[in-house]
């Protein structure tokens, strides 16, 4: 995802709730954790050269994965 | 789809076109010799299967992962990845040298040796196992490990094909693959055995709200009476032609030993199939379990203690035939009592099995029970 951040509003309770949540975890700010869950809903494609690509596809063909 | 666990999916492979040069220079350096269990273990790190790990855990993280469940970094991870050596063996290296890592004679890794250290195996055995249980396996297992530990990272120069090629891939492979289908959302399945009715019922379950299944039977040591690797895979196959959606399954390998780490392992289990592009992982009762270590929903239970895990859970509990309600059901939606419920029972389903019966169809699909029995030595002996 992009490094441009823009602000958004929730409520002051849910932020506590999930400030209590991912105490002692991986993830630091509350922020990061917002950022998990909606990548999590529109996630990142997984960026492929187009050698690996055809390496792959020829791959999943040859053992019938895809046609 | 989940991005891979600790945020890259780790490649430590060597290029192709270095793969000789490699193999001269392991020629050349100390070498240890590891079993079977743990060169898959490695080849899964050179994968990505264990993302984000790029190596046999080092002190900090080792200390991290016992204590807390966590890398040093405070990203899940449960069950310790080791590379153990002998006394002996630790003093023909030193930190900072590179060694050879070989199976069975055959030299396949080269691990840059960050630190070697000592280890005290009671309190891993009791907070990765939750037991010092000498009768636990992983308990065994360890009380026979190697007292020095070396940490480092890897580069696999020398693949296995793995026991069924045709049916293994990497992560960078399913990730693809689940692209190349349009599924945005994967329910991960794990198996060790031939499916039952039940297990289809979770199975479908799963499938009727996400895009796609991933049935990922692990590959291995079995114990003796365990359906054997093949019987899975060709039952499976009988399974997903004969009643599944082209296209809503799909049936892929793992190699991986099993550590009957119940909860711990539970977790472990789910990063492995969050690196696959899974984004959801079902675990049943007793995941992982032995004996009886763990409470029959421990594993799930653990869950809670990981929202950063970045694949969601999907815990079903009891299921069973009921007869009043004529199908699959499980205890929080069939209201019927006992009387009316058949559980399924692995063992019973392979005492007639294994006498050439066939069992009811309301416990296993006819075209199953062929699968299974074209065989004429279905179990492990």
């Amino acid at each position: 995802m992009g490094d441009e951040k823009v602000a958004i509003e929730i409520s002051k309770e849910l932020v506590d709730k999930v400030a209590e949540k991912i105490e002692g975890t991986s993830i630091a700010t509350v922020e990061e954790y917002i950022e998990l869950l909606l990548e999590n809903e529109f996630p990142e494609e997984t960026e492929y050269t187009a050698e690996e690509e055809e390496l792959i596809r020829e791959r999943l063909r040859r053992l019938g994965y895809i046609e | 789809m989940p991005r891979p666990h600790g945020g890259k999916l780790i490649n430590k492979l060597t290029r192709a076109a270095l793969i000789d040069k490699r193999i001269e220079e392991a020629k050349e350096l100390p070498k240890v010799d590891v079993s079977t269990e743990l060169r898959i273990d490695l080849e899964n790190i050179a994968v990505g299967l264990y993302s984000p790990l790029k190596g046999p855990l080092t002190k900090n993280d080792f200390d991290a992962v016992v204590d807390k469940g966590r890398l040093s970094n405070d990203v899940p991870w449960t069950i310790p990845i080791l590379l153990d050596v002998s006394e002996k063996d630790s003093e023909k290296f030193k930190e900072g040298d590179s060694i050879t890592i070989s199976s069975n004679s055959e030299n396949f890794a080269i691990i840059k040796v960050e630190e070697k250290y000592g280890w005290d195996k009671e309190t891993y055995c009791q907070n990765v196992y939750k037991t010092n249980d000498a009768e636990h396996p992983g308990v065994q297992k360890t009380a026979n490990m190697n007292p020095v530990l070396v940490g480092g990272e890897l580069e696999l120069f020398n693949e296995t094909p793995g026991v069924f090629p045709q049916y293994r891939l990497k992560p960078e492979e399913t990730r693809f693959l689940f692209k190349e289908k349009g599924w945005r959302t994967v329910a991960g399945f794990q198996t060790r055995n031939a499916p039952h009715i039940g297990h289809e019922y979770v199975q479908k379950t799963a499938l009727s709200f996400v895009d796609g299944l991933f049935i990922n039977p692990l590959i291995g040591k079995k114990k003796v009476g365990d359906f054997t690797d093949i019987v899975i895979l060709e039952s499976y196959e009988a399974l997903i032609k004969n009643y599944f959606l082209k296209n809503a399954a799909i049936l892929v390998t793992l190699e991986m030993e099993m550590r009957y780490a119940g909860p711990k392992e539970a977790i472990h289990h789910a990063i492995v199939r969050k690196n696959y592009g899974c984004s959801h992982f079902i675990v049943g009762r007793d995941h992982a379990g032995v004996g009886s270590y763990y409470g029959p929903f421990e594993a799930q239970e653990i869950f809670e203690d990981y929202p950063d895990l970045g694949i969601a859970p999907i815990f079903f509990r009891n299921f069973f035939h009921c007869n009043k309600c004529g199908g699959p059901q499980n205890d929080k939606i069939c209201p019927h009592g006992e009387e009316d419920r058949v559980n399924y029972k692995g063992r019973v389903m392979r005492q007639l099995l294994s006498e050439g019966k066939y069992p009811d169809d309301t416990q296993m699909r006819p075209e199953v029970t062929e699968a299974i029995l074209k065989h004429k030595q279905p179990f492990v002996e």
